[in-house]
């Protein structure tokens, strides 16, 4: 790892300078995804900047038909929410599953969405909820948000400080789990919200979130597991590993779409 | 032996928990001596390349370097040996070439030591490994045996030609062929075994020192043996004579056999302390672990078995082709031969087997022992082999193995082994009772109610442990004797010091062999403490490996009680005045015999120590040494059932039950006991459904981290059931046989037995370890057309 210099503000306009002042500057959330790249150098930052001590990051607010949550709300916090396992228990659920234990306590949803991994869960919870991105100086629709592996649309000095979830009627969320890294293969939630009828699919494609319109229109006819269980996805642009390839990926899309709309009673 | 709550038989609690749990452990890494440096190991991050040259120029001038060395300073140093010589067919000696601590020349796989970087910090060192510019001129890689063996194959050493160390063979051919000709059956199976990476969660690391008062070197090393470290490095590497150079290997945070090779960078170390006259210090992250750990397995094998029409093995005959990575590394060469192929015979009268194995150098890590070494991979097939025979020939698979078991001991197999005591029904029929095989079906039925997929899984096996005698070892190839030492001192006031050539690394030793001692001599257990692990205090000592340490370092302890007893008889016949044939001990007293007159151990000591009435000849002291060589190897075997369930639409394999019935010879604590066979069907486990290692074509390991390897978490496994049917090695006093590697000898083909018998209604009759999800997605495919 290569030498850099820690910054540690106590308010977003501080956090925002430190930002403008370093020539390559990253924010560091709960470091989950960002110090384990440091190691390898394959991400050498001049400067961290930890929101640790940004106040008013990490509050859960119900708006009514919305609960929007802190970008510095840990996965662990997410899951534990009596806000969030009341309005939206599909993403409590979501945030329980994500990683392991020490992930999910020092993970953060913001962190998580910035870094817009191809394998992270939130992403697809965002687009299938239809959620908005809020960061120091705009609001951003998922649906704009996620543009790709590990792209998204924020400027190089812009601070993510909540995600917005509009409550959906029902939603579920299935998972098969890279069982070495526990990273999404195919992690489908299912949404039925103010959006719309949504399938949202992370883990599976190299370009990162994807939805399934031919999926989404047939829970539109009726909403059963049987309606999804005959659609099958393109085997294009689908990630292949190790542990597993196109067409073993491009499969579980299916059955993890079929579970999770079943999943929503 | 009494069996009191410390002694022989009680789950008394480890002694060196305490001291793991409560973060007080003493590990290599904990180690910082006066003035030390930081060595960075530069590895090759290409398989196979001629080095046109190493301009180190920019890293010596990077803030702390001290020095940077390569392969060329260190030309005149000897090569890192290997410890078994193996003969091929035709007579002739194995190929052995050379191997450079540092690279000499080329490099030969991704992680082979190409420079060290020595700073005032690890970092400095790290920084400055990246300024070290080497001129790679990238050769094609063999990054498999398919690839070695292939024509026009591109050549791993200059000095093995088509890539081949041995073409070697155990057992008669001709009998074996002629059991085939006059055979009602042949069955015939092509199995993989699968490599794997051991992942001990204490990397290697090491701390060098040279003191130029006394000329002594001083390493301390993750070793399992450190005795044997001390041999190769000082006779081979360095040239150093025993009495100048002390091995300590101090807490060690696990094995599995990863760290039974004396490696590259412990020569590199010791080496570079002796150059800058200052202790240098290295410890391996993770990442170089995956591609600097010596790796297991990795063999191809295609097996026959000949039978008549009643079921009855009439002959095995075996061909196997073996990885060994890029050098020979010390154990390398005898685990797929050794270990392996005198295990054909497993607890079967098969009265004539044949076992030929040719292995080859790739540009891979070098392979060496990984928990049960060999005899998982003859396991392994031989039980898939028997499995097949049973649905060949449409007989029930637990009665194909109970007609052909051994029953009469000693038994002499056609494959080298003796085997000396057992009962294979016993653990077989206790295992069918704990697994409820009778029950199954119903089991069967309820899953796929569910819409699951239920198998159940047998495999029947023995195993060779504490490998010996000395003697016989040798006259196989081995370069070293392969008995253990054991010094039991008691102190003045009734305390008492042990001293092992075993290393303990997670077995619990420490409370095992106080166990004995204490029942032995009437002490209490927590008077009695075990040293192993520096060569400056032990006597000597081979290590731990091989399931050996009770039976061969356990028995050389009671050896040495032996003589502590027979000693201290003399001093107590003195001071009672009478006759030491006529003394008595038992529960720490010398009595003279049919009264009540009495020495205590305690007393007897003190006399021992303080002389003033002793008797005339008698040496002062009561410390006592003994060096036992195994009569013969010890033969643990036992009945794996393993239950699963798979899910059909995502070929996930949830593994529902595993019950192990075992014979390990006496118990000397149980708890420890269930731990080892926990931690052994875990990795067995592990081997069977999650762990593969990969290279890519080119030699670059796809699996090389935590992101893509899958090791087995407790969530992954069931409670286990865990069953003992004792019977007593016949050959050591101790009736011990040996624990370590139970549960990663038997359990493998017991999982894949499981796999395949519930994918069989869905027309599946193969599978390959791991059977990982997708694999077991794309079987069930594969067979749906």
């Amino acid at each position: 790892m290569n030498d850099f210099t820690y910054h540690a503000p106590t308010s977003m306009d501080e956090a925002l300078g430190a930002l403008r002042g370093a020539e390559g500057g990253k924010v560091i959330a709960g470091g989950q995804s960002l110090l384990p790249i440091m190691k390898l150098n394959l991400a050498m930052p001049s400067d961290l900047v930890s929101l640790a001590g940004v106040p008013g990051l990490a509050d859960i607010a119900d708006g009514g038909d919305s609960v929007t949550v802190g970008a510095m709300c840990t996965h662990a916090q997410v899951a534990a929410s009596a806000i969030v396992q009341g309005r939206i228990p599909a993403l409590a659920a979501m945030a329980d599953g994500i990683g392991d234990a020490q992930v999910r306590n020092a993970g953060t949803i913001g962190g998580s969405v910035a870094h817009n991994d191809p394998a992270a869960d939130y992403p697809a919870a965002c687009v299938a909820l239809g959620a908005t991105i809020v960061t120091d100086r705009r609001e951003i629709s998922a649906d704009d948000f996620f543009r790709g592996m590990f792209m998204t649309p924020l400027e190089e000095d812009e601070v993510i400080t909540a995600v917005r979830f509009p409550v959906p009627a029902r939603a579920a969320y299935a998972k098969f789990a890279n069982p070495a890294s526990k990273y999404a293969i195919a992690g489908v939630m299912v949404a039925d919200g103010p959006a719309g009828m949504r399938v949202a699919v992370t883990g599976a494609s190299g370009d990162g979130v994807f939805r399934v319109a031919a999926m989404e229109a047939a829970l539109g006819d009726s909403f059963s597991g049987d309606a999804v269980a005959g659609i099958s996805v393109s085997t294009d642009g689908m990630l292949s590993d190790t542990a597993a390839g196109a067409e073993y990926r491009a499969h579980l899309v299916t059955v993890m779409a079929r579970r999770a709309v079943e999943a929503c009673g | 032996m009494s069996g009191n709550g410390t002694g022989i038989g009680a789950s008394v609690k480890r002694k060196e928990d305490q001291r793991f749990l409560t973060g007080r452990g003493r590990y290599t890494d904990d180690i910082n001596l006066h003035g030390q440096l930081y060595g960075y190991i530069l590895r090759s991050p290409v398989a196979h390349a001629s080095i046109g040259g190493i301009d180190t120029g920019a890293a010596m001038a990077a803030p702390g370097v001290h020095a940077v060395f390569t392969g060329k300073d260190m030309e005149g140093v000897g090569g890192i040996p290997t410890g078994w010589l193996i003969h091929s067919k035709d007579g002739s000696a194995m190929v052995e070439p050379p191997h450079p601590a540092l690279a000499l020349g080329k490099v030969r796989y991704v992680g082979d030591c190409v420079a060290i970087v020595v700073a005032d910090t690890m970092e400095q060192a790290k920084s400055a490994a990246n300024l070290v510019d080497v001129d790679y001129q990238e050769l094609p890689a063999v990054a498999s045996i398919e690839a070695a063996e292939a024509e026009g194959a591109a050549q791993v050493h200059d000095e093995a030609p088509d890539n081949v160390c041995y073409d070697w063979e155990v057992g008669d051919k001709a009998a074996t062929d002629a059991a085939f000709e006059g055979a009602d059956h042949v069955v015939s199976i092509d199995v993989v075994n699968n490599r794997l990476i051991p992942n001990a969660i204490e990397p290697r690391a090491a701390i060098a020192n040279f003191d130029p008062a006394t000329d002594e070197y001083t390493l301390y090393t993750t070793s399992q043996n450190p005795h044997l470290v001390r041999l190769l490095l000082g006779a081979f590497v360095l040239g150093l004579p025993e009495h100048k150079l002390r091995i300590v290997a101090p807490d060690v945070g696990g094995g599995f056999g990863s760290k039974i090779p004396h490696y590259a960078e412990e020569a590199i170390l010791t080496w570079t302390a002796g150059q800058l006259g200052r202790p240098v210090k290295w410890t391996c992250e993770r990442i170089d672990a995956f591609k600097s750990d010596t790796h297991g397995r990795d063999h191809i094998s295609t097996a026959k078995l000949a039978l008549d029409a009643d079921g009855n093995f009439l002959g095995l005959h075996v061909s196997t082709k073996a990885n060994l990575g890029a050098y020979l590394s010390t154990f390398a060469t005898c685990v797929p031969t050794y270990l392996y192929g005198i295990l054909f015979a497993g607890p079967y009268t098969t009265p004539a087997v044949y076992c030929e194995v040719k292995s080859f150098f790739t540009n891979t890590v070098p392979v060496d022992a990984l928990r049960g070494a060999g005899r998982p991979e003859a396991t392994y097939l031989l039980e898939r082999l028997v499995e097949k025979a049973a649905r060949e020939l449409g007989m029930d698979r637990v009665e194909i193995r109970r007609k052909n078991f051994v029953r009469e001991f000693p038994y002499q197999t056609p494959v080298a082994l003796q085997y000396d005591q057992g009962d294979y029904d016993a653990t077989l029929d206790l295992a069918l009772a704990a697994a409820d095989w009778d029950g199954f079906e119903a089991r069967r039925a309820e899953a796929a109610a569910r819409g699951k997929c239920r198998g159940i899984g047998i495999s029947t096996f023995i195993e060779a442990c504490g490998i010996a005698p000395s003697a016989v070892v040798g006259s196989l190839g081995a370069r070293a004797g392969l008995y253990e030492s054991g010094s039991v001192r008691v102190h003045p006031t009734g305390s008492i010091s042990v001293f092992t050539g075993t290393h303990s690394h997670g077995q619990g030793h420490e409370t095992t062999f106080a166990q004995i001692v204490s029942d032995m001599l009437g002490v209490d257990f927590n008077a009695v403490d075990v040293v192993h692990g520096d060569s400056a205090k032990i006597p000597f000592g081979m290590g731990t490996y091989g399931s050996r340490s009770l039976a061969v370092g356990g028995t050389a302890i009671y050896l040495a009680v032996e003589k502590v007893i027979e000693k201290g008889k003399k001093i107590a016949a003195h001071l009672l005045e009478a006759s030491a044939e006529d003394i008595e001990f038992e529960n720490g007293s010398f009595t003279v015999a049919g009264t009540d007159r009495s020495k205590s151990l305690g007393e007897v000591a003190l006399t021992a120590y303080v002389p003033h009435n002793y008797p005339a000849g008698l040496e002062p002291g009561l410390e006592e040494t003994a060096f036992y060589d195994p009569l013969n190897f010890t033969f643990p075997a036992g009945t794996h059932i393993v239950e699963v369930e798979v899910d059909p639409e995502t070929g996930e394999v949830d593994l529902v039950a595993v019950t192990g019935s075992d014979d390990v010879g006496r118990i000397i604590n149980p708890m420890i006991v269930a731990g080892q066979l926990h931690g052994g069907l875990a990795h067995g486990i592990g081997q069977a459904l999650m762990e593969e290692c990969r290279y890519q074509e080119d030699g670059q390991l796809e699996t090389g981290s935590y992101m893509n390897y899958t090791m087995p978490r407790a969530a992954d496994l069931p409670s286990f059931s865990i069953n003992h049917n004792t019977t007593h090695c016949t050959h050591n006093p101790l009736g011990a046989k040996g624990v370590g590697e139970v549960g990663s000898i038997g359990v493998p083909p017991a999982v894949i037995n499981a796999v395949i018998d519930a994918l069989r209604p869905l027309g599946v009759d193969d599978m390959t370890m791991p059977a990982t999800s997708q694999r077991v997605w794309q079987a069930i495919q594969h067979a749906q057309g």
